[in-house]
Parts: C-alpha cells; sequence; structure tokens
C-alpha cells in the first residue's frame, strides 16, 4: 500500500482524499488535513480575491498543493483568464476548471471545459476538468491534455451520492487518466463505493463542512477512502445480485 | 390601519403645495403609471405576464395544513407548494418550515455568510414616492458627492475591512446621470473587490456601460408588483412607470451584468402576493438567463425623517420569517439579503435560517462615513438619510458576531472577468 501512489501531471500523492472549495473554513481546512490526510485543497480564486482580513492563502500549510479552481466562469474565456490570475496569485500550476452556465444545479459545461483544457494545457497547467460523466467528452478531455477526469457523482453540495455511477464506472474503465470524484459524496459509504469502483481519489467538501463533528467526519472520510482503495487493489470477490448460484453446472450436460 | 403617508413640508411653495396636493386627491392629475416614458426601452419580453398571471390567481385563504405539510414533504418545492407555504395556514408550521430551509441553505452555501456594505453617493429625487425620505416634496438635506468626496468615502468603509459595496443614489437622472454612477464605479473598483449598483433603472445600452466600468451587480425594488396599488403610492416622475422597473433586471442581465437582485418593499401591499411575485421573477428569469446569480431582499417599511410612524403593518418578525423560509425552500440556490432595516436580534437568527448576506457599517445618509466609523466631528455637509435603520453595528462587529454565531463570515467571493 505504501507504494499505491495518485500520480496527476508528474506529481505524486499519497492521499486520495482531495478538499474541494465550495464552503470553506479555517476549521474545514485545518481538519481536512489533519484528520483527513488531504494533500491537496480545491481554492477557489474568485475567494482568494480578497484582501489581508481572511486571505485562505495565509492558512495554508507548507506541503500542501493548492488547487485553484475556476468557479464564477460562465465560458472558456472566463476560466481561462480566472486560471491565469490564479498563477499570477502565486498559486502554481495545477488548475480545476469548472465551468457553469447554470446557476441553480451548477452543472459543468463540457463543451466549454473542453475547450478550456486545450488552452491551458498548451499554456503548462496542470489541468483537472470538473465534467458531467459523458464518455465522449471525457475523452476530448483527455486529447486536448487534461490530466485528470473530474466527473461529478450528483449534484454539487447534494449530499445525494453516486447518482451517476454507471457512467463514472465507464470512465473509470475507458479513460487511462485517474478519475477522480467530485461533487455530491454525502458520506464516507459513498467515498468508499466509488473507491471500490476504481476511482483515483474524491474531493468532497459540503459533506464535511456541515458535519456535526468536523474532526470526527474528516477521518471517518479518510478511513472510507482507504477501505474502499484497499478493496479495489484486493479485487473485489463474486458478487451475487440475486438469488443464490446453483450447485449443478448448468452446462453439465455438455460431453465433449 | 394604513400608514398616513402625506406629509406636508413649511418649506413648500404655495405651486408646489398644491401640485402635491393635486397628485395626491386626484387620480387624474396623475400620469399612466403603465405607459412608457420617452427614452424608455422597451424589450421583448414574456416574464411580467407571467408572474403577474400566478400573482392574480393567488388565493392564498384556500391553502390548508395538510396543502403545507405536502409542501414540507416534498422533496422539491413547486410553485404550488411555494403558495401554501406563503399561506396564512403555514404560520404553524414555521419551525418546521425553518427546519427545512436551514438544511437547504447549508446545502447550498454552508455556513458562510456574506458582508456588504452601502454606499450613499447622492440623495437627490425626482419621484414622490409617498412613503421614501428622498421623495422630492420631503424638506431634508440634499446632497452629491463629487469624486473627491466619494473617493474619501470609499477610503474609510474600505480601511473598516469591507471588500463588497453598494453603490446607491436616489431616483434622479438629472443631477446623478449614467456617467457620473460609472465614475464612482471605476472609483470603487480600486477599493472593492465586488461592485453593486441600486440606482434608477436604465436601459440595456447604460447597463452595459455600467459593467465596462466595474460594476457586476444590479438591484432594483419593484416596492410593490400589485401595478393598481403601486400607482397611488409613486404619484410622479420616472419611477412612476412600472413596467420599464419591472423589466430592468431583465435589461440588466443583458447588459452583461453577472447578478441582479429582486424585492417588493413589505408593508406596501398585500405582502404575500408580493412575496409570490417577488420569487417568481426569480425563479421566471433565472430559467430564461440561467447563468444569472440571482438574489432577494426583502425590506419592510421603515419611519423616515419627517414622518417617523411609517410601519411595515401586518409584515410582523414572523410574516418576514415565514417569508424568507419559503424563499429558501422555493428557491434554494438563490442569495437571500437582510438589511439593516431589521433588528440585531433577527439578522442574528435569520442567518442561521435563510439568509445569505447582510449589511454592516451602515449609513443611509450621503458623506456620513468618516463620523459614523471613526467618531470624528466634522462640519463638512452631510445628506440625510433614506430611512432609519435598526442594526448598527460596524464591519467589526458584524464580523465577530457573525463568527461568534458559528458562521464563516466571507468578504468576497467574486472576481471580475
Amino acid at each position: 500500500m505504501n507504494n499505491d501512489k495518485l500520480i496527476i501531471g508528474g506529481h505524486e500523492f499519497h492521499s486520495r482524499f482531495i478538499l474541494g472549495s465550495g464552503k470553506y473554513s479555517m476549521k474545514l481546512i485545518e481538519a481536512a488535513i489533519k484528520d483527513a490526510g488531504a494533500e491537496i485543497i480545491t481554492l477557489a480564486v474568485r475567494r482568494a480575491n480578497t484582501k489581508e482580513h481572511e486571505n485562505i492563502l495565509d492558512y495554508i500549510p507548507e506541503g500542501i498543493t493548492l488547487l485553484p479552481n475556476t468557479s464564477g466562469a460562465r465560458n472558456a474565456e472566463e476560466a481561462v483568464r480566472i486560471a491565469r490570475l490564479a498563477r499570477e496569485l502565486g498559486c502554481g500550476n495545477f488548475v480545476k476548471i469548472e465551468i457553469m452556465r447554470d446557476s441553480k444545479y451548477l452543472l459543468p459545461d463540457n463543451q466549454e471545459t473542453i475547450r478550456a483544457t486545450e488552452i491551458l494545457a498548451k499554456e503548462g497547467f496542470v489541468v483537472m476538468p470538473y465534467m458531467y460523466p459523458d464518455l465522449n467528452a471525457a475523452r476530448d478531455m483527455v486529447n486536448a491534455g487534461a490530466a485528470t477526469i473530474m466527473p461529478l457523482a450528483s449534484p454539487i453540495g447534494s449530499n445525494k451520492g453516486l447518482a451517476t455511477k454507471e457512467f463514472i464506472q465507464i470512465l473509470i474503465d475507458e479513460i487511462d487518466l485517474p478519475i477522480i470524484v467530485d461533487a455530491g459524496i454525502g458520506r464516507p459509504s459513498q467515498a468508499c463505493e466509488a473507491m471500490e469502483m476504481g476511482a483515483a481519489a474524491i474531493m468532497a467538501n459540503t459533506a464535511l463542512a456541515t458535519a456535526g463533528d468536523l474532526p470526527l467526519m474528516a477521518s471517518a472520510f479518510r478511513q472510507a477512502i482507504e477501505a474502499g482503495r484497499k478493496a479495489y487493489l484486493s479485487g473485489l470477490g463474486r458478487v451475487l445480485t440475486r438469488g443464490a448460484s446453483a450447485s449443478d453446472p448448468l452446462t453439465g450436460f455438455l460431453h465433449d | 390601519m394604513e400608514n398616513q403617508f402625506f406629509v406636508d413640508s413649511e418649506y413648500l411653495s404655495p405651486q408646489a403645495l398644491e401640485k402635491k396636493h393635486r397628485l395626491e386627491t386626484d387620480p387624474l392629475s396623475r400620469k399612466n403609471h403603465m405607459e412608457y416614458l420617452p427614452g424608455m426601452e422597451i424589450i421583448e419580453s414574456d416574464i411580467c405576464e407571467q408572474v403577474i398571471s400566478q400573482m392574480n390567481s393567488f388565493d392564498y385563504s384556500i391553502y390548508t395544513a395538510r396543502d403545507v405539510r405536502a409542501a414540507l414533504d416534498h422533496a422539491s418545492c413547486s410553485i404550488e407548494d411555494f403558495k401554501a407555504l406563503l399561506s396564512p395556514a403555514a404560520e404553524p408550521f414555521l419551525e418546521e418550515m425553518a427546519q427545512k430551509a436551514r438544511i437547504e441553505t447549508s446545502k447550498h452555501f454552508g455556513n458562510t455568510v456574506y458582508l456588504f456594505t452601502p454606499l450613499y453617493i447622492a440623495n437627490y429625487c425626482e419621484n414622490y414616492c409617498v412613503y421614501c425620505g428622498f421623495n422630492c416634496y420631503n424638506h431634508i438635506n440634499r446632497m452629491k458627492l463629487n469624486m473627491e468626496q466619494i473617493e474619501h468615502e470609499m477610503k474609510v468603509i474600505a480601511d473598516s475591512g469591507m471588500e463588497e459595496i453598494l453603490i446607491l443614489t436616489g431616483e434622479s437622472r438629472a443631477k446623478s446621470d449614467v456617467q457620473y454612477i460609472g465614475e464612482a464605479c471605476k472609483l470603487a473598483r480600486k477599493y472593492f473587490r465586488m461592485v453593486g449598483l441600486e440606482i434608477y433603472p436604465v436601459n440595456t445600452d447604460e447597463y452595459k456601460y455600467l459593467h465596462e466600468c466595474g460594476a457586476d451587480y444590479v438591484t432594483v425594488f419593484q416596492e410593490t408588483y400589485d401595478a393598481d396599488k403601486y400607482e397611488t403610492l409613486h404619484l410622479l416622475g420616472h419611477k412612476r412607470v412600472w413596467p420599464y422597473r419591472f423589466d430592468a433586471q431583465e435589461r440588466a442581465l443583458r447588459g452583461g451584468m453577472r447578478g441582479v437582485a429582486f424585492s417588493a418593499l413589505l408593508g406596501l401591499s398585500d405582502f404575500r402576493k408580493d412575496a409570490l411575485a417577488s420569487a417568481l421573477h426569480v425563479y421566471y428569469l433565472q430559467r430564461k438567463y440561467p447563468h444569472a446569480e440571482m438574489s432577494l431582499s426583502c425590506p419592510r417599511l421603515r419611519p423616515i425623517i419627517n414622518n417617523d410612524k411609517i410601519n411595515p403593518l401586518d409584515v410582523g418578525e414572523k410574516q418576514l420569517c415565514q417569508i424568507l423560509c419559503a424563499y429558501r425552500i422555493f428557491l434554494p440556490f438563490v442569495g437571500i439579503t437582510v438589511s439593516s432595516r431589521e433588528s440585531a436580534e433577527f439578522r442574528n437568527g435569520i442567518v442561521k435560517i435563510a439568509a445569505t448576506k447582510v449589511s454592516a457599517g451602515v449609513s443611509t445618509g450621503i458623506g456620513d462615513h468618516e463620523s459614523k466609523y471613526t467618531g470624528k466631528e466634522d462640519d463638512t455637509a452631510k445628506g440625510d438619510e433614506q430611512f432609519e435603520i435598526d442594526d448598527d453595528r460596524s464591519f467589526e462587529t458584524m464580523y465577530k458576531d457573525m463568527a461568534g454565531e458559528g458562521l464563516q463570515p466571507v468578504l468576497n467571493d467574486y472576481v471580475y472577468v
């Protein structure tokens, strides 16, 4: 297990929990790092776009990789501008592309995301596109230079879990990049399930942010993700979908 | 009991008084409030029709406890459910509504609360809106800040730590033209991360210009969605034209603004109908412009200079809370702003249920931030206030109080692109 590393754009990580950005508080960041073991913390550039009073950048300890996102972007051009701003702010080369043209459900726009991926990958960013789990779009993102693919499990903030399970499984099976499940993971068991399926990592925020005991929930996520990962690596045993299997072989009548 | 809005000032000339009285007593002396004035842009839109037909057919007396129960049990809230939640039948369910609203708020906004402050740069007004302190017949100290004064005010506010500003004017194109407001926006971009506007409604190209000057959010209060009632309250001036005001947010979005804010002024008319219309205005516009960021406010009538009796009538704190919970359950994704018109206690409570934004360090007067923020006496001219505020907490106190309530105060979550 010690050699089991998550590699994104040539960078190695041991943790498979990534803190999302939606609802941040200083307590949340602390719990995510200390108790969930996060090595990557997402940071909405628009939130970091602040004066000295409460700058989130001051609270990120050394050794933690910042993942600025482009939330607030409504098209590829805006995402590109926000990504460049992140670089200017000293947030490094990672960028999570978030492009939404819908303020109600905050669903990502795959087409615009593909365009932004292409531009930013060419500019040397490690591009992590947040997307609706569509195989064709994912392939286009791979070709455009994405470093991972980040499909949503269910609408952001909904805590509804793996509503898009079948489609995420297709991405895991067909795409050679790490698949990081993002958005909608509401409980540790759902994170565990995604990891069992072969997801490379989990990104969550609301599930922790709204928990009664933040550090406890953070450590629950850590354990669930580790458990799911181990189960995936061990090769899941036979799972019966319904009834018992016949004890006599169905093909026993075949003689040659 | 109705509010007694009409107050005669001893400073008015006999001719002015006569005109004022004629406007107040003779409806025929007033212009047609549904007719556009020259220069007002007319856009093709069916939003108004949808909102108003829903409002007109809303009979809140037909809803029962059973309808409210069903609304609370549904996973997503339909327009019918929302109507039930606004009805008197929902009053006994207030605590349950609050519980549900709180869950929705936390799903979409976590435990954050945004802070902002308004900056009034002028209080000249060409309208006679009978409940407003700025109305043209009210004898108050008038003032319009010049760019130097605006910059000074902005520095004082920015030094307090505030990062989001809402620039306001009285509704006078003559005294505060679009260019003047645009220049104020450019200055604001230097001192603040986010700039919003609450000014008289303008045309699409003017919103586009103001957006280019740095503003990205536009607030327009419809005051009341009941056009007939509106006519009896807005007796004179551009603001009297009800449909031009209704389409303001849509023009702002077409002009490139990122977000728009809505409200009725509760206490002017039937508050349940106004609450329904306000939320449906958001609902239908959001479907047409899904990228837009929407927010709702919920101002109640307040006393003004020369008329301290004005009050929100039947809209008590419980009713206000009911409306806000219903808004949150129906529109979980929208921002909800609660202004300093409400008490500190109410605001501390409502941010834990439904509100996502509160103002702090508020003055509704002109040019008085330094004396209000630092206590420094000066003898420069000041402009009088639009209405009396209730919660006068400073930015610093508000920040501490919100953190003390277990919330994360947020100063900015926006980038101008």
